[in-house]
C-alpha cells in the first residue's frame, strides 16, 4: 500500500503539471479551431523558445522574468513565421500534405537545434525552494508555473470573449466563410491567431524552463501528450482540452508514484485509445 | 446598380452557370427562381465573391468586382445572407450583430445600426444575450438578415430566406423583407416559394440548369403557364 501522503503529493503535482499542459493544449487547439491545421511542430516551437530563455539568462544574464517575457515575444514571432512560411502556402491543399509539412517542420527543427546546440541538456539552474506543507513537498517552480498558466488562460478567455478581435476569432472557428461575408479577411485572422498561439507556446516555454532542462528533443517529451489532450477534449474544443489536461496529468502523476513514470504514460495512452472508441468526438460530447 | 455579363462559373470540371446575364437597378427588388440544383446559390456566391467566376463581367456601381475576395466585395456595399442562414451558433445574438459590423465604417455606426435592426426585429432585442444557436429557425433567419444589414449595404443578396420555416413564419418573413425594401435597400432574392416571392419583387429571372431561361416583370412571369405549372403549383 502506498503512503497516502505520497498520493496526495502526486495529486498536487499532477494538478500543477496540468496547468502547463492545458496552456500548451489550448494554444494548439486555438490554432486548429481557427485554421483547421494541426501544428505537429507546436511543442518544438516551445523548445526553440526555451533555448531563447536559456541563452538570455545564462549567457546574457537577463533576469528570468524578463527572459520569460521575451520568450512570449519570440513565440509570437515563431508563430507568425510558421504561418507565413509554411501554413499559408498549403492552406488549400489536402490534409495529408498539411500534416507532412508541419511534421517535416518538426524534424527540421529537431535537427537544426541539434546542429546548433548539440544534444546537451541545458538548464537555467534557478535555486527555487521546495515548500513543505503537512509533510507534502511541493516545488515552488511548479507552483509558480501553475499560477501563471492559470492566469494566462483566464487572460485568453477574456481575450476571446470580451474583445472584438477575440470574438471574431471564435466566429471564424465556427464559420470561416460567413465571417468573410462580414468583411473579415481570413488571412488576417489567421495571422493574429498564429501570433496568439505562438505567444502561448512562448509563455509555456518560460514556465517549463524553470522546471526542466531543454534539449533538441524536448518536443518529443511533451508533444504526444499535448495532441492526446486535444483529441481527448475534442479537437478545437477549448473547455474539453482544459478538462482533459488535468485528467491526463493526474493519471501520469498518480500512475507515476503508484507504479512507475512509464506506467503512468502507458495508462494515459491506454485511456486515450479506449476513449477514442467510446467518445470519438471528445469527452464533453454527448453520446448519440 | 449591379450587372452580370456572360458570367460562367463552376466547381472543378463541372460548370454550374453558363453565360448568365442579370441586372439589378437601384431600389429594385429582383428574384431568381428555378428548381433545385439550377445554380441559384452558385450565382449568389459568385456575386459575393465566395467563388470566382471563370469568365464574364461583374460590375457594381460602375466598378468591376470580378475576382475580388468576399471580404472586399462586402466593403463595396453588397451583403450576402447565405443559404442555411450560417449564423455563428455559439456566439450571442448581440455578438453576431457585432460581427456583422466588422468593416471599420460599419463598426463606427454600430449603435445606430443595431438600434435599427432591433427595431426591425424586436424578437432579437429580447434575446441579445442568448446564444444564437438556441433561437428558432425564423429568429435565426432574422438574425442572419439583421447581421447582413449591420454592414450598411446598398444591395442585399438573400438566398432562400424561407427555407425550412413554418408557413406562418414564411408570411412574416416576407413582410419583413417588404419592410426592408421600403427602407430603400436594393434586393436580389433567391426563392423556392415562387408564388410568394413574385408578389414581393419587381422583376424575376428563371434559372434552369445553369442558364437564364426567362426574365420579366414579376406579374407577367406569374401569368406564364409554364411557370405556373412548374413552380407555383396552381
Ligand atoms: N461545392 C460544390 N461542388 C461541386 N458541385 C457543386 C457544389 N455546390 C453546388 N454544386 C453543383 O452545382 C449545381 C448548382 O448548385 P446550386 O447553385 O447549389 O443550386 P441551387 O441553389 O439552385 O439549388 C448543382 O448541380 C450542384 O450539384
Ligand atoms: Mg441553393
Amino acid at each position: 500500500m502506498i503512503d497516502p501522503i505520497f498520493l496526495a503529493e502526486a495529486a498536487i503535482n499532477g494538478l500543477l503539471l496540468g496547468g502547463v499542459l492545458a496552456l500548451l493544449a489550448l494554444g494548439l487547439n486555438l490554432i486548429f479551431g481557427v485554421i483547421d491545421i494541426v501544428w505537429i511542430a507546436y511543442v518544438d516551437l516551445v523548445m526553440l523558445a526555451m533555448y531563447a530563455v536559456y541563452f538570455l539568462v545564462m549567457v546574457y544574464g537577463w533576469p528570468i522574468w524578463l527572459a520569460g517575457l521575451a520568450a512570449i515575444g519570440v513565440g509570437a514571432l515563431l508563430g507568425i513565421g510558421v504561418h507565413v512560411l509554411i501554413i499559408s502556402p498549403i492552406l488549400g491543399s489536402a490534409p495529408v500534405n498539411q500534416l507532412l509539412a508541419t511534421g517535416g517542420l518538426l524534424f527540421f527543427l529537431q535537427s537544426f537545434a541539434t546542429f546548433l546546440w548539440t544534444t546537451d541538456h541545458r538548464s537555467v539552474r534557478l535555486a527555487l525552494p521546495v515548500l513543505e506543507v503537512a509533510g507534502i513537498f511541493v516545488s515552488f517552480a511548479r507552483l509558480i508555473a501553475f499560477v501563471i498558466a492559470i492566469l494566462a488562460m483566464i487572460g485568453l478567455y477574456l481575450f476571446l470573449t470580451r474583445t472584438y478581435i477575440g470574438t471574431a476569432i471564435r466566429a471564424v472557428a465556427q464559420d470561416r466563410e460567413a465571417m468573410a461575408l462580414m468583411g473579415a479577411d481570413p488571412r488576417r485572422v489567421y495571422l493574429v491567431t498564429s501570433a496568439v498561439g505562438g505567444a502561448m507556446a512562448g509563455l509555456a516555454a518560460a514556465l517549463l524552463s524553470i522546471q526542466y532542462s531543454v534539449h533538441p528533443y524536448f518536443g518529443a517529451a511533451f508533444g504526444p501528450i499535448t495532441f492526446m489532450i486535444c483529441v481527448l477534449g475534442g479537437l478545437g474544443n477549448m473547455v474539453g482540452a482544459f478538462v482533459a489536461s488535468f485528467i491526463m496529468s493526474e493519471i501520469i502523476s498518480i500512475g507515476g508514484v503508484t507504479w512507475s513514470t512509464e506506467m503512468g504514460y502507458v495508462i494515459a495512452f491506454a485511456l486515450f485509445i479506449v476513449m477514442m472508441f467510446v467518445r470519438p468526438g471528445g469527452i464533453l460530447t454527448k453520446r448519440e | 446598380m449591379l450587372e452580370l455579363k456572360n458570367i460562367t462559373a463552376g466547381y472543378g470540371h463541372f460548370t454550374a452557370l453558363w453565360d448568365v446575364q442579370l441586372r439589378v437597378a437601384r431600389g429594385e427588388a429582383v428574384a431568381v427562381v428555378g428548381p433545385n440544383g439550377a445554380g441559384k446559390t452558385t450565382l449568389m456566391r459568385v456575386i459575393s465573391g465566395l467563388i470566382p467566376s471563370r469568365a464574364g463581367e461583374l460590375v457594381f456601381e460602375g466598378e468591376s468586382l470580378a475576382g475580388r475576395p468576399a471580404h472586399d466585395i462586402v466593403a463595396h456595399g453588397i451583403a450576402h445572407v447565405p443559404e442555411g442562414r450560417r449564423i455563428f451558433p455559439a456566439l450571442t445574438v448581440g455578438d453576431n450583430l457585432r460581427m456583422g459590423a466588422f468593416l471599420p465604417a460599419a463598426r463606427q455606426a454600430f449603435p445606430e445600426s443595431s438600434a435599427r435592426v432591433y427595431d426591425l426585429f424586436p424578437a432579437l432585442a429580447e434575446r441579445q444575450r442568448q446564444r444564437a444557436g438556441s433561437l428558432s429557425g425564423g429568429e435565426q433567419q432574422m438574425l442572419a438578415i439583421g447581421r447582413a444589414l449591420m454592414s450598411r449595404p446598398k444591395l442585399i443578396l438573400l438566398d432562400e430566406p424561407s427555407m425550412g420555416l413554418a408557413p406562418v413564419m414564411v408570411l412574416r418573413l416576407f413582410d419583413l423583407i417588404r419592410r426592408i425594401r421600403e427602407e430603400g435597400y436594393t434586393i436580389l432574392v433567391v426563392e423556392q416559394n415562387v408564388r410568394q416571392v413574385l408578389k414581393l419583387v419587381d422583376r424575376a429571372y428563371l434559372l434552369e440548369v445553369g442558364r437564364i431561361k426567362m426574365e420579366g416583370r414579376a406579374h407577367e412571369l406569374a401569368e406564364q403557364d409554364f411557370v405556373r405549372k412548374a413552380y407555383v403549383g396552381l
